[in-house]
């Protein structure tokens, strides 16, 4: 079986051919997110295709909406759609792979695009879990520049108000919004201090493109009884692609041919890497396991 | 003798008893749950009413969350704040997402009279009837908002329903002939059509009156459907007569008047007139006061048309 982090790179590079086929969508803070996507739908989240009209189904919304280009990949990766068709369509004339979630895509919840809205939907399909005593839980990720948006906060207030622990958000701190850092811009800092203040648990994940801190913070949120929680995951945007990470110029920059072909050859490296890794270590294991077994 | 049950106590009373064998039934306040007269529902169906204190933006996108897990959601809060402070989320996440909430807006149009501007709704019709899929209702009286309400009840898309803080006259019945996005014809005359909805239905109904006391034969339609426009009625009604005017407690833009000249004068072109509140800050004073102040109770209305008639 693959990897989380293999999968995410391979993620990576379908994000790579997406946008630059299409000279659209928001690369860096889809290289960003791609890894908290990736745990939440193939290790977290119980939504698939198969269980997609389930009203037992988790929910999900994508907040920064316009990172949406890297949810298409998870979704067509995860069966839901060819992910071909995304990546051949994103934003053409009459493609229902738009720049921002819409429901004629499997798989997405519901319409959204505007910053501000992800964290108070999710409080409304939490509120109607805890009213039909159902189980599912609702997963929110929002951007760091997003954060100061007001409409989040009463979002954050509410659900603190309501004790909504099958609620979990996760903000993708990557630090940088498209005029410059989020400090320059709009001071988003003790985020986790701010939903703390909202009557929030909040796990601060010190590498957010690091599938198994993720992957614990929200093993961990599932558990916490009494209180929404918020994951802060400190990302890096444009994660994975040396000439985008930490640049403020890749929020939706459009690639040249030779930075597209540099870019695949990064994410390619790194994915075989991990690959061989993975190979090794499964290697290692069965040897490990042989040796035992003789022993 | 002049009634004294407001519309919001109908809405109240109208979803308290369809809740008792519908739990989807959702309301959710703002802080509102008083002025919205909803505090019985709130008493009876605790776990059916969700408080969301003074957070109008989230108010609106939480109950379109609400309404994707099947919940039919009733959102009142003062038509003020629901139709501008809420306004990308009603565009966003009831219409676009086409959710099955009804917006309540309560206090509508120049209620709240001295509170001023910041209390005024007179740009909803506009607001709201510009975007796709929502609809939007004034009914004129506490026997069409129960039928209106039973009505919505029943589907399952986004719609906004304004009405007055007062009692508004009454103008139907008990049993009256109601039809969901069908307006009601209350008077046939030659010389004018009157079209209006909401509050100004009543005063128009006086002005009927005291134009036939001049000889004036007026026409008056009960367009409490504003978006979708019963355009086959109104067209119909219009055809009869050589003058339409309408009559609205709004911005003289975007409103009734603007949906039915455009309706009109594609099809049958005349001479439509506006009579709605002025493009300008208000001045103080209850709804009825302002009404007179800007010719829109039954006597200005009157004179209105005895003044475009001669």
């Amino acid at each position: 079986m693959m990897n989380l982090e293999e999968r995410a790179y391979g993620l990576r590079r379908d994000i790579i051919e997406e946008v630059y086929r299409s000279e659209a969508g928001h690369v860096g803070g889809d290289l960003s997110v791609i890894d908290i996507l990736t745990v939440l739908y193939f290790k977290v989240m119980n939504v698939s295709p198969e269980n997609w009209t389930s009203p037992d189904r988790d929910r999900f919304f994508l907040s920064k909406g316009h990172c949406v280009d890297a949810l298409y990949m998870v979704l067509g990766e995860k069966g839901f759609f060819d992910k071909q068709e995304a990546i051949q369509t994103f934003s053409a004339f009459g493609s229902r792979y738009i720049g921002h979630p819409n429901t004629d895509v499997p798989g997405i919840e519901m319409n959204s695009g505007s910053l501000g809205h992800g964290l108070a939907l999710g409080v409304g399909t939490a509120l109607a879990a805890k009213m039909d005593h159902r189980t599912y839980r609702t997963y929110v990720v929002l951007g760091d520049g997003e954060m100061a948006e007001g409409s989040n906060y009463e979002a954050m207030m509410a659900a603190g108000h309501y004790k909504l622990d099958n609620l979990c958000a996760t903000v993708d701190l990557n630090r940088l919004q498209i005029s410059g850092t989020t400090k320059e811009v709009m001071c988003s800092d003790d985020m986790a201090e701010k939903f703390r203040a909202f009557g929030w648990n909040v796990i601060s994940v010190e590498d957010g493109n690091d599938c198994g801190q993720l992957l614990a913070a929200y093993e961990q949120a599932a558990t916490y009884t009494g209180k929404p929680t918020a994951v802060i995951a400190h990302t890096v945007k444009g994660k994975g692609v040396s000439f985008m990470e930490d640049n403020k110029s890749w929020h939706h920059g459009v690639m040249k041919k030779e930075q597209y072909e540099q870019a695949v050859m990064e994410l390619e490296a790194r994915r075989a890497e991990l690959s061989d890794f993975k190979n090794q270590a499964e290697a290692c294991g069965e040897k490990q396991a042989r040796c035992g077994k003789e022993a | 003798m002049e009634n004294k049950i407001t519309n919001r106590q109908v809405i109240c009373d109208t979803l308290m008893n369809a809740a008792q064998t519908d739990k989807n039934i959702t309301v959710v306040c703002s802080d509102s749950r008083g002025s919205a007269s909803l505090t019985a529902f709130a008493d009876a169906y605790p776990e059916q009413f969700i408080e969301m204190g003074i957070a109008e933006q989230n108010l609106v996108t939480v109950s379109a969350g609400l309404a994707s897990c099947g919940k039919k959601v009733f959102a009142a809060s003062p038509a003020c704040f629901l139709s501008t402070r809420s306004y990308e989320q009603v565009k966003v996440d009831v219409a676009y997402s086409c959710s099955n909430v009804t917006l309540i807006g309560i206090s509508g149009g120049v209620s709240y009279g001295a509170l001023g501007m910041t209390h005024h709704s007179c740009q909803d019709i506009a607001a709201f009837a510009s975007l796709p899929d929502m609809r939007v209702y004034l009914p004129s009286d506490r026997f069409q908002t129960a039928e209106l309400i039973q009505a919505l009840l029943q589907d399952t898309r986004p719609a906004y329903v304004r009405v007055s803080r007062t009692a508004s006259k009454d103008i139907y019945g008990e049993n009256m002939n109601f039809q969901l996005d069908r307006a009601n014809v209350l008077s046939q005359g030659e010389d004018v059509l009157l079209v209006a909805c909401g509050e100004m239905v009543a005063e128009c109904l006086e002005a009927v009156e005291l134009l036939a006391q001049k000889g004036i034969h007026a026409g008056l339609l009960d367009m409490y459907c504003v978006k979708p426009l019963d355009k086959e009625t109104l067209l119909r009604e219009a055809a009869k007569t050589k003058l339409v005017v309408t009559v609205e407690e709004h911005s003289p833009y975007g409103g009734l008047g603007s949906l039915a000249a455009q309706a009109i004068s594609e099809k049958d072109p005349k001479k439509i007139i506006n009579l709605s509140l002025p493009d300008s800050h208000m001045i103080a004073g209850t709804n009825r006061e302002i009404f007179a102040h800007y010719g829109l109770d039954g006597k200005g209305i009157m004179e209105s048309v005895c003044r475009i008639l001669t």
